[in-house]
């Protein structure tokens, strides 16, 4: 293991696709067994190289939604997007058994690691979810007991990624607590009407700066500049706010 | 090469045209910016062109769309890969910004808004083959294409085709660009596929 | 619709590429922009990918820290535009170990 932790550079490995599970209607899980795999922490992300029979490749950024384990797999949730050239295949074409080439695990600056002991704030724009719910899962695994604080800004219920796994958490776990915030659509009788953060919203249900909490953001650009404003306009010190941003568009790169 | 992604294609579409080698054919337009998009307020924009040492000329917004233009139509080439034809833009001629420019400057180095830069022979910009184009399919050229005004040398790699065009120095040495200068090629023939520098 | 100056990402999605060249996960590095003086982490840049290469750009100034350029083989990387980059050996590339 620490062999693996050693070795320096980051190398192209091919994972099979093991199991397949639709999230919603536009976002699927992907797990994949990655034999070489040297373990990853929660926040990071791999690159997904694709290539035709001609030779033509494109490569994809996909945030890992698995928690660390030592059983080489890795799983990554992926977000269909209406004019995509790579989520429409690995959301709608891919079968248990193919093999895909992914470089990873790749980022040591957006992580959260289980030695961590101080608050958590979650900030989640839409698929920016993924690599903070990797971050919860990692907390699951290793029986750690920071408090921790998800904001879920997503377009409406049927986006909703992971939402059984996120109710059990947040029924039974009580130092996680669970916001959404739904900027289209929201369910019937729903407190908040449908908008975008805003600084009420971010001082109702996130920690408050003097707990000095480590934040992460993570969603489309606009979102991120956005969350990361407020958080700082509420007295967070910047240097502890970590950010990932996905393109506008939704699909990193 | 590596492993073939079983049923893996991509976006590209095949084109009935004849393409230049290793281009796909878009039906959108990309954009594609190694920086945020400059604004600029058309009462402070201008384009000129100097010498290095000297303005030799210099027009704002009102003296440059007093211009004569032309209304063309063109193909156009990202090294990306993609291509887009028959593309209709306005734009004044380069024959008609050089006229009367006197110079034996063999090198055209252009800035843009922003630091964009990038460079080309200055005979590329003559005869008929460049334009400072701010319209693009019968609209005034959106910001996030180049607009108020880009340059368009559509016979080049569109990367030469520099968006928010401020202005041009001629040199006797030539100098390179942005792309130019981390790898990308000095001329950039998208028909003999001059993508790179060595090729 | 976004406005176009949103188009950017960060620095964390640059790390792939750079890891062809770089041992040391670049994210978690420290970078001085040369312009501005401004130092941050290398995930906090504005990185431009939408180009025929990279462009990571100072969160506080924009001017340009670095440009990686990747054809076929050969990476062509300029970091004309930080005063320095600072890693922490100890780390290598973060597999959680």
């Amino acid at each position: 293991m620490a062999g693996a932790a050693l070795s320096g550079r980051v190398t192209w490995r091919v994972g099979t696709v093991v199991a397949l599970h639709d999230e919603t209607t536009t976002a699927r899980t992907i797990a994949f067994h990655v034999p070489d795999w040297p373990g990853h922490v929660a926040g990071q992300h791999v690159d997904v190289r694709l290539t035709a029979s001609d030779g033509y490749s494109a490569v994809r950024s996909y945030s890992i939604a698995s928690a660390p384990n030592s059983e080489k797999h890795v799983e990554l949730t992926v977000e269909r997007l209406p004019d995509g050239e790579v989520s429409p295949y690995l959301t709608q074409d891919i079968a248990v058994g193919d093999r895909l080439e992914l470089r990873g695990p790749i980022g040591g600056w957006f992580v959260w690691r289980a030695q961590q002991t101080e608050p958590i704030q979650l900030l989640a724009g839409g698929s920016g979810l993924v690599p903070l719910m990797a971050m919860i899962r990692s907390r699951g695994a290793a029986g750690n007991t920071a408090p921790f604080r998800l904001l879920y800004s997503v377009r409406e219920p049927e986006a909703i990624l992971y939402r059984d796994e996120l109710k059990a958490l947040s029924d039974h776990d009580g130092t996680l607590t669970l916001t959404f915030a739904y900027t289209r659509v929201a369910p019937k009788d729903w407190p908040r009407p449908p908008g975008r953060i805003d600084a009420v919203l971010i001082a109702h249900t996130t920690w408050p700066s003097d707990l000095s909490p480590t934040c992460y953001v993570c969603g489309p650009t606009p979102f991120v500049e956005s969350a990361a404003s407020l958080l700082i306009a509420a007295g967070h010190d910047p240097n502890r706010i970590r950010t990932e941003r996905f393109g506008a568009t939704g699909e990193p790169r | 090469m590596g492993i073939i992604s079983r049923g893996f294609s991509g976006r590209r579409q095949s084109a009935d045209v004849k393409l230049p080698p290793g281009q796909y054919l878009t039906t959108d337009f990309p954009v594609l910016s190694a920086g945020p998009t400059p604004h600029v307020p058309l009462d402070g924009w201008e384009f000129t062109i100097s010498d290095g040492a000297n303005i030799l000329q210099r027009w704002d917004w009102t003296s440059f769309r007093e211009l004569p233009t032309d209304t063309v139509t063109v193909d156009l080439h990202c090294v990306t890969r993609w291509s887009k034809l028959g593309t209709s833009w306005e734009g004044v001629s380069l024959d008609t910004v050089l006229a009367e420019v006197k110079t034996d400057a063999a090198y055209a180095f252009v800035h843009s808004y922003g630091d964009y830069t990038t460079n080309l022979p200055l005979k590329d910009l003559k005869n008929k083959q460049a334009w400072i184009a701010f319209r693009f399919d019968g609209k005034d050229l959106a910001a996030e294409h180049g607009g108020p005004a880009r340059l368009l040398v559509p016979h080049l790699y569109l990367w030469k085709s520099a968006k928010w065009v401020r202005g041009i120095t001629l040199l006797q040495q030539d100098m390179p660009g942005f792309w130019e200068s981390l790898g990308y090629n000095n001329y950039g023939d998208p028909w003999r596929e001059q993508r790179y520098q060595g090729e | 619709m976004s406005s176009q100056s949103d188009d950017y990402l960060d620095g964390n999605a640059a790390a792939g590429e750079l890891s062809n060249i770089f041992a040391i996960d670049i994210t978690a590095a420290e970078g001085q922009c040369a312009h501005c003086g401004a130092t941050k982490h290398f995930a906090e840049a504005h990185l431009y990918t939408q180009a025929p290469g990279f462009v990571a750009r100072c969160a506080t100034c924009q001017h340009v820290l670095l440009r990686v350029v990747t054809v076929n083989q050969r990476v062509l990387l300029d970091m004309r535009g930080m005063t320095y980059l600072m890693f922490d050996t100890s780390r290598l590339h973060d597999s959680g170990q």
